[in-house]
C-alpha cells in the first residue's frame, strides 16, 4: 500500500486544465485525501475466448506507457498496486465485442484503477466497458493499438448518481491502426473524462465519438487532446450533448496538436448541445494547434442551442405530443453517435436512459 | 360530415420593429367533400392562414375565430389540432435529423389512433401508401425530409395525408416543385383521400396545372391579407390568363 506522502501537485482550480472542475465534489480525489479503496471493481464479463487475456499484472512490471501532468492520474500510478490488462493477441478477428464490467457500491473510499487495453498488429476487435454503480473512481485506461489494428471502444458511464469518476483514456496508435471510442455519459454526480490520442505512426486513424446528457446538478466535462504528432494520421472528434435542469452543467473541450513534423494531417472536431431548459449550461471550448501548413484539412465547429420550434411543430402538426416530439427530437439527436454502437441491445438501453433522464427533468 | 369555419381571422407576427398585421380578417367555410383553392400573389399571407390554422407559435391570433364542428380550434395545442382532424401538407416540409420516417409515422399514427397499430398490417399499410405514391421502400429509413429532393418531400406529405387520414386538409403549394409525372401522383393521392374519408380540401396554389387533376369546387382570390374575390373553377382560368392586377394596390 503507498504512503499518502506525496509531491504531486495539488489543483486549485485555476489552473487551465482545471478552471471549470468543481473540485470540492470530487470528495478528496484530487487532492489524495480520500481513504484508498483496496477493491477492484473492474472484471471480464464476456466468455473467455482464444487470443484473449484478462489479468492483474503488478505496477512495478507495468509501467505507464505516456506521461501525465495530471495531479489525479499521478495518483492512480502512485495508488494502485496493480494494472489490469486486457490483451488480444496480434491477427485476432473478433466478431463478438468483449465486455469489461465495473460495478461498485463504496461511496467512502476511492479505488485508483489503473488498466492497459493491448491490440496486437492487425487484429481486430470490439472492447465494451460499463460502468454502473455509486462510487469514487480514478482511473487511467491506456490503449497500446499496435501498427494495422483495429480497436473500438465503448465506455458506458451509466452511474447512479453520486458517483465521481475521473479517468484518463489514453490512445497510443501506430501506423495504420485505427481506435475508435464511443464515450457515453448519462450518470454520476461529477464526471470528469480526458480521452487523449497519441499517434505513433503514419496512417493513424482515431474517431472519438461521445454522447453525454446532463440533467439537474450533473457536472460532465469531456476534455480530449489529440496530438499529431506523425505525418499522415487522421482524426474525426463529434460529441453531443443535452443538458436539462437547473445547474446542470457540461463542459467540453477539444485540443488537437498538429505538431510541424504532422505533414498530411486531416482533422475535424464537432461538439453540439443542446440546452432543454434554463439553468443550464454548456461550455464548448475547441481548439486548434496548428505548427505546419501542410496539411489535407484541419477545422472545428461548435454550436449550442435550444429545441428547434420547427422541428416541434411539424411533429404535432401530425398529432404528436409535445413531451413525444420533444423525446423524438432528443433521441434523434443523440441517434448519429448511439447508432454506431454496434449492440443493439445496449442501444436500445442507452436510448431509455435518455428517455427517463428526459421525464426526470421535466423537460 | 365536418365543418371548418374561419371567421374574420386576424393574425400578426412578431418583427424586430413590433408586430406586423398580415391577415386582416379571413372568412372562409369548408365542409367535408368540398375542394376550395386559394390564390394569390406571394406574400399576400397564404401560408400565415394555412400554419394560423394548424398552430404554429410564430404567429399570433389578433381576432377573429376557427371552428372545426363548432370546437374552437385556436384553443386546441397543436397535436390536438390533429386529432381534432386537421392537417397541414406544408410549403417547406421540416428536416427532423436522427428520426427514421417510419418511427415518426407509427408515433403519429400511435398518437392519432389512440393505441399503437397493429405491427403486421402496419407494415403493409405503409408499404401500399408509400407504394401508391412512388415512394422508394428505403425511405422508410431515412431521416424525416432529411436530404429529399423539393418533389419527394412534397410526395411525403402525401403520403402522410394518406396514412392519418384526417376530416379537412390543408395543401400548402403542395404542387410547387413537382414534376409532370409527380404532380399527376400526388393528385392522385389526395383524390383517394377524398374518396376514401370524403376529405375537405383547401389548396393553395399559383398554377391551374393541378386544378386539371384535383377539381375545386370554389376559387377565392387572397390579396393583402384576406379573401378579396370568391368563384367556381371558371376563376381560376381567369386568373390565370390575366393575373391580380385588378385585385392588388389600392
Ligand atoms: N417575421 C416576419 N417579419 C416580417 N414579415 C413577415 C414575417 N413573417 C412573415 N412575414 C410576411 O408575411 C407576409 C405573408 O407571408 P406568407 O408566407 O403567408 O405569404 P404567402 O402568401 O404564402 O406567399 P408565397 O406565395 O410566396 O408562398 C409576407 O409579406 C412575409 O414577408
Ligand atoms: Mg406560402
Amino acid at each position: 500500500m503507498s504512503v499518502l506522502t506525496s509531491n504531486i501537485l495539488v489543483p486549485h482550480g485555476r489552473e487551465e486544465a482545471w478552471r471549470f472542475t468543481p473540485l470540492n465534489r470530487l470528495k478528496g480525489l484530487h487532492d489524495g485525501s480520500a481513504a484508498i479503496a483496496t477493491h477492484r471493481s473492474l472484471s471480464l464479463k464476456s466468455a473467455s475466448v482464444p487470443g484473449v487475456t484478462f489479468e492483474r499484472v503488478s505496477r512495478e512490471l507495468l509501467p505507464s506507457l505516456s506521461t501525465t501532468d495530471d495531479a489525479i492520474m499521478n495518483r492512480v500510478r502512485e495508488f494502485s498496486s496493480d494494472v489490469a490488462v486486457l490483451k488480444i493477441a496480434s491477427n485476432s478477428e473478433l466478431s463478438e465485442p468483449i465486455l469489461l464490467n465495473r460495478e461498485s457500491f463504496d461511496l467512502t473510499s476511492a479505488e485508483y484503477s489503473r488498466v492497459l487495453i493491448h491490440i496486437g498488429s492487425n487484429a481486430r476487435a470490439t472492447v465494451v466497458a460499463s460502468n454502473t454503480g455509486n462510487t469514487l473512481l480514478a482511473e487511467e485506461i491506456e490503449f497500446k493499438v499496435e501498427s494495422g489494428a483495429s480497436l473500438t471502444f465503448v465506455t458506458l458511464q451509466e452511474w447512479d448518481s453520486q458517483t465521481v469518476h475521473v479517468a484518463k483514456h489514453h490512445a497510443i496508435v501506430d501506423k495504420d491502426a485505427n481506435f475508435k471510442s464511443i464515450t457515453v455519459t448519462i450518470g454520476g454526480s461529477v464526471v470528469r473524462l480526458l480521452p487523449t490520442v497519441e499517434f505513433t505512426g503514419p496512417g493513424a486513424d482515431a474517431q472519438l465519438l461521445g454522447v453525454y446528457f446532463a440533467t439537474t446538478g450533473q457536472f460532465f466535462e469531456h476534455r480530449i487532446f489529440v496530438d499529431h504528432c506523425v505525418p499522415q494520421a487522421k482524426s474525426r472528434v463529434n460529441y453531443k450533448g443535452a443538458l436539462s435542469g437547473e445547474k446542470a452543467h457540461t463542459v467540453w473541450i477539444g485540443d488537437v496538436f498538429i505538431r510541424a513534423n504532422a505533414e498530411g494531417t486531416d482533422t475535424y472536431e464537432l461538439n453540439r448541445n443542446l440546452l432543454l431548459t434554463d439553468g443550464a449550461r454548456a461550455d464548448s471550448v475547441p481548439n486548434l494547434e496548428i505548427e505546419t501548413g501542410e496539411i489535407v484539412g484541419a477545422g472545428h465547429a461548435s454550436t449550442t442551442g435550444r429545441f428547434d420550434d420547427e422541428q416541434l411543430f411539424y411533429l404535432m402538426s401530425r398529432g404528436i405530443s409535445i413531451e413525444d416530439a420533444r423525446r423524438l427530437v432528443v433521441r434523434g439527436f443523440f441517434n448519429e453517435i448511439i447508432s454506431e454502437i454496434s449492440d443493439s441491445e445496449v442501444q436500445v438501453r442507452l436510448m431509455e436512459r435518455i428517455d427517463s433522464e428526459l421525464v426526470k427533468a421535466g423537460a | 360530415m365536418s365543418t371548418l369555419e374561419i371567421r374574420n381571422l386576424q393574425v400578426s407576427v412578431d418583427t424586430e420593429n413590433g408586430a406586423v398585421e398580415i391577415l386582416k380578417g379571413v372568412d372562409l367555410t369548408i365542409k367535408s367533400g368540398e375542394t376550395h383553392a386559394i390564390m394569390g400573389p406571394n406574400g399576400s399571407g397564404k401560408s400565415t392562414l394555412a400554419y394560423s390554422i394548424a398552430g404554429h407559435p410564430k404567429y399570433t391570433i389578433t381576432g377573429g375565430s376557427v371552428t372545426l364542428d363548432g370546437a374552437d380550434v385556436l384553443e386546441m395545442s397543436v397535436d390536438e389540432r390533429a386529432k381534432a382532424g386537421l392537417f397541414l401538407a406544408m410549403q417547406y416540409p421540416v428536416e427532423v435529423p436522427g428520426v427514421s420516417v417510419s418511427n415518426f409515422l407509427r408515433t403519429a399514427a400511435t398518437a392519432l389512433r389512440g393505441e399503437a397499430p397493429k405491427l403486421r398490417t402496419w407494415v403493409t399499410e405503409v408499404k401500399e401508401a408509400m407504394d401508391a405514391l412512388s415512394i422508394d421502400p428505403s425511405f422508410a429509413q431515412r431521416n424525416v425530409n432529411e436530404g429529399f429532393s423539393g418533389g419527394e418531400k412534397k410526395r411525403h406529405e402525401i403520403m402522410q395525408l394518406e396514412l392519418l387520414k384526417p376530416k379537412i386538409a390543408i395543401l400548402d403549394e403542395t404542387d410547387s416543385g413537382l414534376d409532370v409525372d409527380a404532380l399527376r401522383i400526388v393528385s392522385e393521392g389526395v383524390n383517394r383521400a377524398k374518396d376514401a374519408n370524403n376529405l375537405g380540401v383547401l389548396l393553395i396554389t399559383h398554377y391551374t396545372r393541378i386544378l386539371r387533376y384535383i377539381k375545386p369546387d370554389f376559387v377565392h382570390v387572397f390579396a393583402n391579407g384576406k379573401v378579396v374575390e370568391e368563384g367556381g373553377p371558371e376563376l381560376a382560368d381567369k386568373l390565370e390568363a390575366e393575373g391580380y392586377a385588378e385585385y392588388v394596390g389600392s
